[in-house]
């Protein structure tokens, strides 16, 4: 790993100032991503800005029909939550399955979808609660912030701070586990909401989580694992690597959308 | 640029000065001499670096040293007291939870965070909670067994 700049700012001011001086900077949240890329000098900032020591990134609370996460809330504190467990279960479920013990008492939520790594799994949570990114000047719908391969809509001034998730009437999510990395070889995460059903896939895309509308209309007309027989999602568009072709993933996501039906109840 | 750490580590203040990119168990091993912490895969895959943070299992290899300042820290050195196993070493040896020894100390501070929130794990408990602690031996069989007999010693003590 090459050397760098360590900063760990106290306030969210204070984080932007930093980011802001006019080196390379990168942010660091769980760093459970960033250290083994940094180890690999797959990156290679001047500066790392940990968000750690920043307390008003941190928490969970429930404001009217929303739970609101804080960006630096780690993978275990949203699995152990009782109002994750109360509210939306199924988000407690996906929190619970990332990684590892370890890797879920420092990885946090904020990390994850910043990376947005295509085979996270929190970005299919957010995709199909419809969730709303908050950062320190503006807020994104989940779509408009997802833009690709480890790719977000955040600028190079911008701060992830929380993301406030609808509560569904039910949703599951199921996920086929690659499994070395617990990475999802494929994650469907299916929400019955008051507007519709909503489906949205991650581990299968070439450009990252995506939504199958397809699937979400036959959902909306008749909400049970049947209504899904005979539609399928096509490969294009899809990865092949050495865990999975791409008409094995488009097979999956119809496997995986079904078991989260059944499990959504 | 050096950056000054100072934190608790095995209840002992300990400071000393590291570079940024220092990760927390090079600090451990390589300052401090606290070789029980070891390093396997360096990827955050296999565990053997295993120690605590405040009371929290984490993978030492995929932290900081500059971002434990502050902390209080945990390793497998800091868990017998005046030369007694902590329960949970002494299961490892009683039901011969080791093969060569290698994966043992950061299986044994995983095991320690697990029994904080279940003070008695079913097997399948504990084989879902070893996700991150490899053993190339495949001893798991009676790592489980050590796990589960140390979980009710300490439960008991």
């Amino acid at each position: 790993m090459y050397n760098f700049e360590y900063n760990r700012p106290a306030s969210l001011d204070d984080a932007l100032k930093a980011l802001s001086s006019g080196e390379e900077v990168k942010l660091m949240a769980g760093g459970q991503t960033l250290i083994p890329t940094l180890k690999q000098r797959l990156a290679q900032p001047s500066k790392v800005v940990d968000l750690s020591g920043i307390a008003e990134l941190k928490g969970i609370t429930v404001e009217g029909n929303a739970v609101v996460i804080g960006a630096m809330t780690t993978h275990a504190t949203v699995a152990a939550s009782a109002e994750v467990k109360a509210k939306i279960p199924a988000l407690a479920n996906l929190a619970h399955g990332i990684g590892d013990p370890q890797v879920r008492n420092r990885g946090t939520l904020g990390g994850s979808i910043s990376n947005n790594d295509p085979a996270a799994d929190y970005p299919a949570a957010l995709m199909a609660l419809g969730a709303t990114v908050h950062t320190n000047k503006r807020q994104l719908a989940a779509e408009d912030f997802f833009a690709g391969m480890f790719t977000t809509a955040l600028e190079e001034d911008e701060i992830l701070t929380k993301v406030s998730f609808p509560v569904p009437e039910k949703a599951a999510y199921a996920k086929f586990a690659q499994p070395a990395s617990r990475y999802a070889l494929v994650g469907v995460f299916v929400a019955k909401t008051s507007g519709g059903v909503r489906v949205a896939v991650t581990g299968a895309g070439e450009d990252g989580v995506f939504r199958v509308s397809d699937f979400e209309a036959a959902l909306s007309k008749n909400f049970a694992a049947s209504a899904l027989d005979g539609i399928t999602v096509p490969a294009d568009g899809l990865n092949t690597d050495i865990h999975g072709a791409a008409d094995y993933r488009a097979h999956l996501i119809g496997v995986m959308a079904k078991r989260a039906v059944q499990a959504a109840g | 640029m050096a950056i000054s750490v100072s934190m608790t580590v095995n209840g002992k203040t300990v400071s000393g000065d590291v570079e940024a990119r220092t990760l927390l168990v090079q600090f451990l091993r390589e300052q401090l001499q606290l070789t029980g912490t070891h390093v396997g895969c360096d990827t955050s895959q296999c565990g053997a670096c295993v120690v605590h943070i405040d009371g929290e299992s984490v993978k030492s290899c995929t932290v900081l040293a500059a971002q434990v300042n502050g902390t209080s820290v945990t390793t497998i050195e800091g868990l017998a007291n005046n030369g007694t196993l902590h329960p949970m070493q002494e299961a490892f040896r009683e039901h011969h939870g080791l093969q060569c020894g290698f994966c043992t100390p950061g299986m044994v501070m995983s095991a320690i965070d697990l029994v904080k929130t279940h003070p008695k794990p079913d097997e399948h408990t504990i084989r879902e909670w070893l996700e991150g602690n490899i053993c190339r031996c495949t001893g798991y069989h009676n790592i489980v067994k050590a796990i589960k007999a140390g979980a009710e010693k300490m439960s008991a003590a």
